[in-house]
């Protein structure tokens, strides 16, 4: 973490609020807490922001706000951070079919790893990984606390399609891709849950600062939480971190 | 009441408005239109909310036909558009009644050009707005590219009085000529390049690539030097953020790019400059040069001003038809 934040321009319109370079729980909690913070101020001439890793983007309206006073309204905000409360934090617990056609990277990650299926599932299921962020398509949650037993690199050719609800691992992070579309991390099981619905009043399921954790499914299970989740019916599970 | 039918679709036309705002957080792309200046003309010159959806054309321009009386407008590139036998105003509006078929005949100059209707188009909003993100297949038409067969309903009916054709005056127009100057805030992540780097940047003139799309205008030139290594932690990209992969070379990030990205942003190009990337085509040449914040901001005003003014500016002829 800096000792002080960073006030980055990014164009006329955008302004990066930068707390420190690396990926960590505390640098991003205090991202959160900021975010937080942002909302329920309801600062006019903030027209949306965008929280990262480690820093949110700003979009303002220029004629609203001139850069020192908006920086000057901001450092008033960081410093009364103590008192923005995070909420605590819910667990949303996803079904995934592991291997077969929806995980066609599996054997490859018990190659590299020389674990068995079981082993490499057993440690994917076994943690509950923080959601740093949602970025790169709608509701991709860039996920913390992976195991390093089962980190593998990346595809040398990223795939054309992967298919929606497909679950990957890339290095050390893992993620799941709600919506179809072009990547190069190891796909090693699919869930049926929608993540991402554009018609639904809240579109995108997960939110960043909550934890995700995965379960194991079998094919005919698959097929009918899929079947449910179709029809708007299927519940994912969800329970405060503890 | 339909009020256009798609005859041909033309290489890419889509339905756009401002875009998807208050979304990115989540990961939405905004998408809207490209060239945001000639979008508003367009809605400005059929007397539309500034907002209001309309059809974005690239290059090869659909044949349209209309199914009712009403009043269209196009602004933006000059796509050779021609209303049955009679050539149009690039940057002007014009009634059409039942069985009128308009085409584009190629490009003269620019790459893309923005119809709208007065009334506006009968699009459900989908997240708050009509826009189209292709990638994720959300708002327009089914989250595609308009085809052959759509047809398109008018928002509202218009009374004939809102049916007066008008035409931009020459001194709000934009048009293209080569090599534009685009102007730039340095960074956010300025300080991840070399001096040399930098200057590489804002000496040089870069060429559009033909890989170039709504995503990000991707473009070809001498490589621009990272300090150490081209990676940073993701953050939030704002539109016409510049950012500079490991192999130098810059793309600027246009209305349907991702909302956060891994690679150094070098610079962000300033709001009025924006139509410059919208309107350029692959071997157009693009050069940098840097100006302060303060002075982006005065920029921004003089451009908010001349799209505020622009309605009173129209010029209007006889009221006959075009």
């Amino acid at each position: 973490m800096y000792k002080q934040t960073k006030y980055l321009p990014a164009g006329d319109k955008g302004l990066v609020v930068e707390f420190g370079s690396t990926i960590s729980e505390e640098i991003n909690s205090k991202v959160r807490s900021f975010a937080l913070a942002l909302e329920s101020a309801g600062i006019p001439g903030i027209l949306e922001f965008i929280p990262t890793y480690r820093s949110l983007l700003l979009i303002y309206d220029p004629l609203e706000w001139e850069t020192d006073l908006l920086v000057d309204r901001l450092r008033d905000l960081e410093n009364n951070l103590a008192s923005a409360l995070l909420p605590n934090p819910n667990v949303y617990y996803l079904p995934v079919m592991y291997g077969g056609e929806f995980g066609p990277d599996l054997p490859f990650v018990c190659q590299y790893t020389g674990l068995t299926e079981e082993e490499v599932v057993r440690i994917h299921t076994g943690t509950k990984y923080l959601i740093y962020m949602l970025g790169f398509t709608p509701g991709f949650p860039y996920l913390g606390g992976m195991d390093d037993q089962i980190s593998v690199p990346r595809l040398d050719n990223p795939r054309v399609n992967i298919p929606a609800g497909s679950v990957g691992i890339a290095g050390s992070q893992t993620g799941i891709y709600p919506v179809d579309s072009p990547g190069g991390w190891r796909i090693i099981g699919r869930t049926p849950a929608r993540l991402f619905d554009p018609d639904d009043k809240k579109p995108v399921f997960l939110n960043a600062g909550d934890y995700v954790c995965f379960f194991r499914v079998t094919f005919d299970e698959y097929r009918h939480i899929a079947g449910e989740a179709e029809k708007g019916r299927y519940r994912i599970r969800v329970s405060e971190y503890m | 009441m339909t009020f256009l039918r798609i005859v041909e679709p033309g290489f890419l036309t889509t339905i756009q408005d401002r875009g998807r705002f208050k979304y990115q957080k989540w990961g939405v792309p905004v998408a809207g239109a490209m060239d945001e200046y000639a979008f508003r003309a367009a809605n400005i010159l059929v007397g539309n909310d500034e907002n209001e959806g309309c059809l974005e054309i690239t290059l090869i321009g659909p044949a349209i036909e209309f199914l009712a009386t009403g009043l269209v407008a196009i602004a933006g590139a000059d796509l050779g558009a021609r209303l049955n036998e009679r050539d149009c105003d690039p940057w002007g509006s014009f009634r059409v009644t039942k069985g009128d078929i308009l085409k584009f005949m190629g490009v003269r100059s620019g790459c893309r050009t923005y119809l709208a209707v007065a009334g506006g188009l009968g699009i459900p909003c989908v997240m708050g707005s009509k826009s189209t993100y292709l990638r994720g297949g959300i708002g327009g038409v089914e989250g595609r590219a308009l085809r052959s067969g759509d047809e398109l309903r008018a928002g509202r009916p218009v009374r004939s009085y809102e049916l007066t054709a008008g035409t931009v005056p020459p001194e709000c127009r934009h048009s293209w000529t080569n090599p534009q100057t685009v102007r730039v805030v340095l960074g956010p992540q300025d300080d991840a390049f070399t001096p040399e780097g930098i200057d590489t940047f804002l000496q040089n003139e870069y060429t559009l690539t033909i890989e170039s799309d709504r995503m990000g205008c991707r473009l070809e030139g001498p490589p621009i030097q990272h300090k150490d290594k081209p990676d940073i932690v993701s953050d939030g990209i704002a539109l016409g953020s510049i950012q500079v992969p490991g192999n130098g070379k810059p793309i600027v990030m246009m209305a349907d790019r991702q909302t956060t990205g891994g690679y150094a942003k070098i610079a962000t190009v300033i709001t009025p400059d924006l139509w410059k990337l919208a309107q350029a085509k692959p071997k157009d040449r693009i050069r940098f040069a840097e100006v302060t914040l303060a002075r982006a901001h005065e920029l921004y005003g003089e451009y908010e001003n001349t799209i505020k003014l622009l309605p009173g500016k129209l010029v209007y002829a006889a009221r006959n038809r075009n």
